[in-house]
């Protein structure tokens, strides 16, 4: 164990440098499990504790992570006319993705974590890895041009006002990573929402502007693609006259599913070669993130369930009503558009924010279903509702609880 | 008669038509979800009529006289016949089936044979009630000799109970804990126990009062657990209930059915005293989980008491679970309960006139060389228990389960309850990327590891904590191991926040610590619920 030996060698004071000792403590238990050994209560412990709970998560939205890495690229040079094949142009849709997620992943850990490690060596208690997902979610749910600073600005209100502001990991009332979105969408509502900010890599989404590349796209990566004999980044690359980067929810809105279908196919919209936030376009990984977190009991299924049961009820209900294209899209083809799978297999699922009681979660994901389509719906302003229907449901799983505890309470009380 | 086949046709027809104006109206060509829409219905038409056709089939049948539930009428076979029913040794008696639970299979399990055990030393330990005065008094002083049955000590607070030695012999020693509170006294053994003389009095005669007094002077009150609080019981009380489990589904736990064999009539004797003493009954739970083989006769033959058949996993066998499904304790009341051998304790004085508190006791546990039953008396010495079978000096002994006993060392005794020494490894090494990659196989309900795939492994589990004490965070993994009709996170919390009505409320009283021992288990956030436990019940107490 001689690594274990030089991590116990470096470990550094904690009376004389709390925040240095609970930076190593982070890393350090990161890589060993610890020597502790139970005393009174129980013998033995189950396998399970948070950090795995948490990485399982993680590994869950893995998938997105790649597919929404390369669909950067994709939708980039889709808006400039070229490499239209979804496997043409591999490298620079790669790379491009790179270049754009990789500083916002970063952005979201250090600042984010670095907020963590100062309030958990204030409070002198070692560091919970609530943050884990919500630092690996937070890029997931961004658009790919989002400015880095404002990133930066709304994780550190997320974290300090909707967190540490309550006590830390498991007390918060509202969902880390949503809050964070909200705060961008209230705060800086042009970058996150419209038809400009989906398309990365150009300042302005309009026929004939040029693309924005930095020293990484003609300076590194074109040397190295150089080298390697492959095409490289074209400065001159512009957008096609009459694109206009509308998602096919903006596009639903305005003329219901034949508009959608009209720019974008089926196989498309499910395997998420459209433009959208990073991680939410592929209907396909997603369900696979979502299964995987229910078969490892990770996940409440029934949050799931009754998100499904209320999206697809209250879209009958529209469909019925139909005054509008977008009331007459079938649920199977809201599922296809916008970010309702992701937001039920890894928002509304957060332990911590959602409802508790078993019964309490089907009331909890299917008035989140419910809800959430009708802002989807009837918002004239921005066609998407799932982060404010969850944030809403958030403020009020603690009532559900109460409810279901309150009968639970009579009915013992009734026993005499 | 010829309404029937009409009728159905009508509805044959009227239902497939509904199918096909449904296909017909495949407006958005062929999408593949419209087409799994459907199969769906197909499906569902499908089985309406199944359904339909077999119960025409049962209305035919009833009409010539045939008894359709007996012989299983039908035309697909009910699911409920793959579903194991309830077997046949229950007869008329109340099964009753716990979906929720975890079994803990442990390596070292007890081989079915009962070995004399060599111990010489007993202690009885003051810290095994809950709520007795630090200081009891003690009649005798370190020298003196006792015979089985000879009162050793008694609580200041209630003078008339006492408590009695388990064996003859000299007392060796009187060990003090803190602040001068008495933690044990000890009593080295005669080779032939010597028994104390009683007046038993017959119980066909005897009063309730009279009863008592010979229960509270003769050590065998003791012996009694009262609920809520599990205390000593208080004699101005009368419970609601006794209860008795017949058997136990903690990991590595002992085989009641072995336990039993030749004890028959006296475990028969003391649910007879015991059904003098409550106004309700004596209930006796037992073992329904193997669907061929009965409990042991005497379970199954016992008469006098209301038997409830359970199956189902850990903590089934628990008596506060088994009480939550028979008769859940109303506010204000108390019950009863006694172990399995504290009813034979008890028959034995009624029928021999002596107080034997003879035990036999399951080493068990993947440290020991030979984990076997040993015949013993109570309070045994650890060390006499084990010697010669200890692989490993430095191992975890704890009288008790894994999950609910507590931590012994060779110089200690078992506890006043306990009928199981479980010796396991320790776990005090640091283990690389533990958390995520672990080297070893360890029990766990998550589905992140493998277990499922291996229902019958049996672990070899050690006391690493696998991880540190956090926030909790997750929701419903206790309600998954805890089969009561409560909310248990909320309720630790409101213990945790001493809100005692809500504690109430959520039926703080119906629980004790070895019922959530499994909570404490399989807790993500490693938080201490026993302990949480036991102090709102404490709260509670004071308040009350």
């Amino acid at each position: 164990m001689s690594l274990l030996n030089i991590l116990k060698k470096i470990e550094p004071d904690k009376k004389k440098s709390p925040f240095l000792h609970t930076l190593y403590d982070g890393f350090f238990t990161f890589a060993y499990a610890p020597d502790t050994v139970t005393k009174d209560g129980v013998h033995i412990r189950d396998g399970m504790d948070l950090k795995r709970l948490m990485v399982h998560v993680v590994i869950a939205m893995q998938l997105c992570y790649i597919f929404g890495t390369y669909n950067i690229g994709h939708q980039h040079f889709v808006a400039a006319g070229q490499y239209l094949g979804f496997l043409e142009g591999f490298h620079l849709k790669l790379a491009h993705g790179l270049i754009m997620l990789l500083p916002a992943f970063v952005v979201a850990h250090v600042v984010g974590l670095g907020i963590e490690f100062f309030y958990a060596a204030k409070k002198g208690h070692a560091i919970e890895e609530g943050f884990l997902v919500s630092g690996a979610l937070i890029p997931l749910i961004m658009p790919p041009d989002l400015p880095i600073w404002i990133l930066a600005i709304s994780i550190a209100f997320a974290v300090i006002i909707g967190k540490e502001a309550f006590g830390g990991t498991g007390m918060n009332i509202w969902n880390i990573a949503l809050l964070s979105r909200v705060f961008i969408f209230f705060a800086y509502p042009l970058t996150i929402s419209g038809d400009q900010c989906w398309i990365s890599g150009f300042d302005k989404i309009a026929g004939g502007v040029t693309a924005n590349y930095g020293w990484w796209h003609t300076g590194f990566f074109n040397t190295l693609f150089d080298w390697m004999g492959l095409e490289g980044f074209n400065p001159a690359t512009t957008i096609v006259d009459g694109f206009s980067g509308a998602t096919p929810l903006a596009l639903a809105y305005e003329g219901g599913w034949d508009k959608v279908t009209g720019v974008f196919s089926e196989s498309q919209l499910l395997w998420g070669m459209v433009p959208g936030s990073i991680g939410e376009t592929s209907k396909v990984f997603i369900v696979f993130g979502a299964l995987f977190l229910i078969i490892t009991k990770v996940a409440s299924w029934r949050i799931m369930a009754g998100m499904v049961v209320g999206l697809i009820g209250t879209t009958l209900l529209l469909n019925a009503i139909g005054s509008t294209p977008f009331m007459q899209v079938t649920w199977y083809q809201h599922m296809l558009m916008g970010s309702f799978l992701f937001a039920m297999a890894f928002m509304a699922t957060d332990p911590v924010t959602a409802a508790s009681t078993e019964k309490g979660k089907w009331i909890y994901g299917i008035l989140i279903g419910s809800i959430g389509l009708i802002i989807r719906v009837m918002n004239p302003a921005y066609p998407e509702g799932w982060m404010l229907a969850i944030l809403l449901m958030n403020t009020f799983a603690p009532t559900i609880d109460y409810f279901i505890l309150e009968s639970n309470i009579k009915k013992r009380l009734n026993r005499v | 008669m010829k309404t029937l086949p009409t009728k159905s046709a009508g509805i044959l027809i009227f239902l497939m038509s509904s199918v096909s104006v449904f296909a017909q109206s495949s407006f958005a060509g062929d999408s593949p979800v419209l087409i799994g829409l459907i199969a769906t219905c197909v499906i569902l038409v499908l089985w309406a009529l199944f359904t339909l056709a077999s119960n025409l089939l049962k209305i035919e049948a009833k009409k010539h006289g045939i008894d359709t539930e007996k012989s299983g009428f039908s035309i697909l076979p009910w699911i409920s016949d793959f579903i194991p029913g309830k077997p046949n040794y229950v007869g008329s008696h109340r099964y009753i089936k716990l979906s929720k639970g975890h079994n803990i299979l442990l390596e070292g399990e007890a081989k079915s044979e009962i070995k004399e055990a060599e111990v010489h030393r007993f202690a009885l330990k003051p810290t095994d009630f809950h709520g007795m005065s630090p200081i009891p008094k003690v009649e005798f002083e370190v020298g003196q000799t006792v015979k089985a049955g000879d009162p050793l000590f008694y609580d200041k607070k209630i003078e008339t109970v006492q408590y009695c030695s388990p064996v003859s012999g000299e007392i060796v020693a009187i060990e003090r804990g803190e602040k001068r509170s008495i933690s044990a006294v000890v009593v080295l053994a005669d080779k032939n126990i010597q028994y104390k003389n009683f007046n038993v009095p017959s119980i066909d005669q005897v009063g309730r009062e009279e009863l008592i007094d010979f229960l509270q002077s003769s050590g065998l009150w003791a012996l009694i657990n009262e609920r809520p609080f599990d205390r000593v019981p208080d004699a101005t009380k009368i419970p609601a209930n006794i209860f008795i489990s017949t058997f136990d589904t903690a990991p590595l736990a002992p085989d009641a059915n072995l336990i039993i064999e030749g004890n028959q009539e006296s475990f028969q004797k003391g649910l007879d005293v015991l059904s003098k003493l409550t106004l309700g009954k004596v209930h006796l739970g037992l073992d329904g989980r193997n669907s061929k083989k009965s409990p042991h006769a005497t379970f199954v033959n016992a008469t006098g008491v209301e038997k409830t058949y359970f199956t189902g996993q850990h903590p089934v066998g628990n008596v506060g679970i088994q009480i939550h499904h028979t008769a859940p304790i109303k506010a204000g009341q108390t019950v009863w309960t006694l172990g399995l051998q504290d009813v034979i304790s008890i028959g034995k004085m009624f029928l021999y006139q002596k107080f034997d508190v003879s035990r036999i006791v399951a080493l068990t546990g993947a440290e020991l060389n030979n984990p076997v039953y040993v015949r013993t008396y109570q309070g045994a010495n650890i060390g006499d228990l084990l010697k010669g079978n200890l692989k490993n000096p430095e191992s975890r002994i704890i009288s008790g389960d894994v999950l609910s006993g507590k931590q012994v060392y060779t110089e200690g005794f078992l506890s006043f309850r306990d009928d199981q020494v479980t010796v396991i490894k320790e776990g005090n090494e640091y283990e690389l990327f533990g958390w995520l990659l672990p080297l070893e196989p360890r029990p766990s309900i998550s589905g992140t590891f493998p277990n499922f795939l291996y229902p019958d492994h049996k672990f070899e589990a050690n006391t690493n904590t696998h991880g540190e004490k956090r926030a909790m965070v997750v929701t419903g993994q206790y309600e998954e191991v805890l089969p009561v009709d409560t909310y248990p996170q909320h309720l630790f919390k409101a213990i945790l926040s001493n809100d005692l009505e809500k504690m109430e409320g959520l039926g703080i009283l119906e629980l004790t610590e070895e019922d959530v021992a499994l909570c404490e288990f399989v807790c993500t956030s490693k938080n201490p619920i026993q302990q949480i436990l036991r102090q709102g019940l404490e709260t509670v107490k004071e308040q009350s």
